[in-house]
């Protein structure tokens, strides 16, 4: 738990040192006239927004990480046997993350059949991986482990339905950027591009991310 | 890749220009129309608190003259009005309704930065309140375990409102999180990303800080009220034992095992203490600007008051088993979590001392918001101080659960942020409607309002330290408490009464004020910072016109010597503002 909530204040504290060090020196009251601002302010907004979400979404999973070791630390507590899937599951979104950066690169390059291929790829490897996760549920609900059953199980359960929420969502904005580049993107001018682009890169930011966040929750998940 | 501010990109801002009545008023992507709704929603919901609070403390006034209630009703009006407070209210209206309007007019932009989300958080937020009063609808009612719902006894056979009460409530608060979460996301980016020229962070006024930090807090605290929510309820609803440990209920063993309801306490108030500050720091940073504005003279250390902001925002985060100290938890953790809520009195501190050195030899002009805002450096002080009282284990454990507690959280959490609710309508209410109120009722309010809670949460202090246990529906004949302590309650009870009716003058005011008031000037308390600036007021949909203003300076400077008047606006540069001086 000491972990958890140091790498918790460690993350705010980075977060308050980047916004602010550098600002907070300045002494407002001496200053006149216009000043220019440079440096992070350059980003575009979702993205700026996108990574915030992704604090709230660590602030999340971090303290469901936190409950778990504090619950497994009780008598009560009977691991369940992690299927082999998830191994094949983890496998498919190691693959699509990296699919996606690959759709970002043509994206970024314009490399636009390349780049259908990868977005169809990413989502159909993420879909995989989701029905993965449910294979995986039915095969523990077949051995008897339900929800109600030990908390291990609970939180099995809860942990990986929560990342597969989360994965939905943004598999919903990634299939609408594949249908928009399977539509028409050869007919786009330079500001559709862009959004494009944009909407790519958020969404293998966001790929990666959750990726991330499955890597450790699996890890947790073995360890008890 | 050069800044490119907001309104200067290609035109995404006017994209939601509204033209039919529905998207000017009711699917309205404008802030300051989500604002409006954000606030009217949460007042209203508010006064439905308030009216249960009057009920209770019927009750515990003249516990044989009035059969209002019932004791189960007496629990879930309890419960009801804290979480409806604490949350539908104060957190709804500081970041939602004050946060919107103010955001991007202090910082010098056209809307939000995502206004479809924006106006999203608010009918969510509608949702999550429409399933908090249903609540009061279903068979057995609303939840009666107290606002901290803590299990075992929130999901227990007996509690009232365990059918339905207690699912809809948590249904309500995972909606809330969610509404908030879109709220808060546009907050922070907007301050980030959507300032105008010129406008550094360090320019910002303080409203904006406290207001920016506080939905950082939120942001990274709800998650834990989150998870909290879900595993309640899947310990009712599934049966599994996060939190339920086996027992006996109602003479019969249940079928949990094993679960422990102290973790529940500790997610509750990881959320649950940030959740003071949430409340705190937006009316910190108000209250600073209220009190510049009125006292025409800057801030005193504008930077020390950004840099305790943000460390009381740090701070927030280690503090929060200090309401725990009686939980059974490990004496030692009581010991830390003493020290870190000690160690968060000096930067609060620190922002009061600067607060009186503003008013230190200003030009004071008592106007509304101003007594507003005097009047909570009185509460916040009495507040605070009790907070040191009970930040200490060894005093903490006799007052524990007592009338003490009730005093404290209300002065410090309950009245103050309130009064700094009235001093900003009343210091931004020229701008957001165009008309000017009427001060003399306005002063009226004030003066009920704040010598009322006064005479009704300083004896609650004594009550406390006399023994009188908090949550009791009735105290009957009990040796220890004197027949004084009874005629005291029944003090506090007709105060009450009194406060609530005081209120009326605000609504009365609020209204008359709406139709009949004088209509506003564009800057009528000639304030300097960036809201006041608008080039119509109340200030049309996209705020600035044609051109985004420029900011030259800092929000606070007033009674600059050789300036042509007291004050130079932010977006006045240096040659237009020492005229004096060319002459």
């Amino acid at each position: 738990m000491n972990i958890s909530l140091l790498f918790f204040a460690l993350g705010v504290a980075l977060m308050v040192w980047c916004l602010l060090i550098s600002q907070l020196q300045t002494k407002p009251w001496l200053e006149k006239g216009l000043i220019e601002e440079n440096g992070a302010v350059s980003l575009p907004a979702s993205r700026v927004g996108l990574w915030v979400f992704l604090a709230v979404v660590t602030s999340l999973f971090g303290l469901f990480a936190v409950v778990y070791n504090m619950r497994a630390e009780f008598s009560d507590w009977r691991p369940l046997p992690e299927p082999g899937l998830l191994w094949f599951n983890t496998g498919m979104l190691i693959l699509g993350s990296i699919v996606l950066q690959r759709a970002r690169k043509d994206s970024e390059k314009n490399n636009l059949s390349s780049l259908k291929w990868s977005l169809a790829t990413g989502s159909l490897l993420t879909i995989v991986f989701l029905f993965g996760q449910l294979l995986a549920w039915k095969n523990l609900a077949g051995l008897g482990y339900f929800f109600s059953t030990n908390p291990a199980d609970a939180f099995f359960y809860v942990l990986t339905g929560l990342h597969g929420i989360h994965l939905v969502g943004g598999l919903c904005f990634l299939v609408l950027a594949c249908i928009k580049a399977w539509g028409n993107i050869d007919r786009y001018n330079i500001k559709e591009k862009a959004q494009l682009n944009l909407r790519i890169q958020l969404c293998s930011v966001y790929w990666h991310y959750l990726l991330l966040i499955w890597l450790v929750l699996f890890s947790l998940l073995l360890s008890t | 890749m050069a800044f490119v501010a907001l309104a200067d990109r290609d035109d995404d801002a006017h994209s939601h220009d509204p033209d039919t009545f529905i998207t000017k008023y009711i699917w309205s992507q404008d802030h300051k129309v989500i604002a409006i709704q954000y606030a009217i929603t949460a007042i209203s919901v508010g006064l439905v608190a308030l009216v249960l609070s009057l009920l209770f403390r019927l009750q515990l006034g003249f516990p044989d003259s009035f059969s209002l209630v019932d004791p189960t009703e007496y629990y879930q009006y309890v419960t009801m009005h804290g979480m409806i407070m604490v949350v539908y209210l104060l957190t709804a209206l500081f970041l939602g309704g004050f946060g919107n309007y103010l955001i991007p007019l202090m910082c010098g932009s056209r809307d939000m930065v995502f206004p479809y989300l924006n106006m999203l958080s608010f009918w969510v937020y509608l949702l999550s309140v429409i399933v908090l009063m249903a609540s009061f609808f279903v068979p057995g009612g609303p939840t009666g375990a107290g606002w901290t719902l803590y299990p075992p006894q929130a999901i227990s056979e007996g509690t009232p409102g365990v059918d339905g009460g207690i699912l809809l409530m948590i249904l309500s608060l995972a909606i809330f999180i969610v509404a908030f979460t879109m709220g808060g996301l546009n907050y922070v980016t907007t301050v980030l990303q959507a300032r105008a020229r010129g406008m550094t962070l360090m320019r910002m006024p303080l409203a904006i800080w406290g207001i920016f930090v506080a939905t950082i807090l939120g942001l990274l605290a709800f998650p834990a009220l989150l998870v909290a929510a879900i595993m309640m309820m899947l310990d009712h609803v599934v049966g599994t034992s996060f939190f339920m440990p086996e027992m006996l209920s109602m003479g019969t063993a249940n079928e949990y095992g094993g679960g422990s309801p102290i973790l529940f306490q500790h997610l509750f108030w990881f959320f649950g203490h940030p959740e003071v500050y949430i409340v705190a720091l937006p009316a910190f940073g108000i209250v600073s600007d209220v009190l510049s504005v009125h006292a025409r003279k800057n801030i005193f250390g504008y930077r020390m008051m950004v840099w305790a902001i943000v460390a009381i925002g740090a701070l927030s985060f280690v503090v929060w088993a200090h309401h725990m100290y009686v939980s059974g938890m490990n004496p030692y953790f009581g010991f830390f979590f003493a020290t870190t809520t000690l160690i968060i009195a000096v930067p609060t501190a620190l922002k009061v001392y600067n607060w009186i050195l503003t008013l230190w030899r200003g030009d004071l002009h008592l106007t509304v918001p101003m007594l507003f805002a005097i009047g909570f450096i009185f509460t916040f002080i009495h507040g605070g101080l009790t907070g040191l009282f009970l930040g200490n284990v060894t005093v903490d454990l006799p007052l524990s659960d007592t009338y003490f507690v009730i005093g404290h959280f209300h002065m410090v959490m309950g009245v103050s942020p309130v009064l700094v609710v009235f001093a900003a309508i009343y210091h931004w209410f020229p701008k957001i409607t165009g008309r000017m109120f009427h001060s003399g009722l306005g002063k009226a309010h004030f003066w009920l309002t704040l010598l009322g809670t006064y005479s009704i949460y300083l004896p609650m202090h004594y009550l406390g330290i006399l023994g009188l246990p908090r949550r009791y529906f009735a105290y009957g004949d009990t040796d220890f408490i004197p027949e004084s302590a009874h005629a005291m309650n029944a003090g506090i009870t007709i105060a009450a009464l009194l406060v609530a009716a005081a209120q009326c003058l605000f609504f009365i005011n609020v209204i008359w004020s709406l139709t009949k008031g004088k209509k506003a000037e564009a800057n009528p308390w000639r304030a300097a910072s960036l809201e006041w600036q608008t080039p119509d007021t109340p200030p049309k949909h996209g705020n600035w016109g044609a051109e985004l203003p420029q900011v030259y300076r800092w929000p606070y400077d007033y009674s600059v010597p050789g300036a042509s008047e007291d004050f130079i606006p932010q977006n006045v540069p240096d040659a237009y503002a020492s005229t004096k001086d060319d002459k």
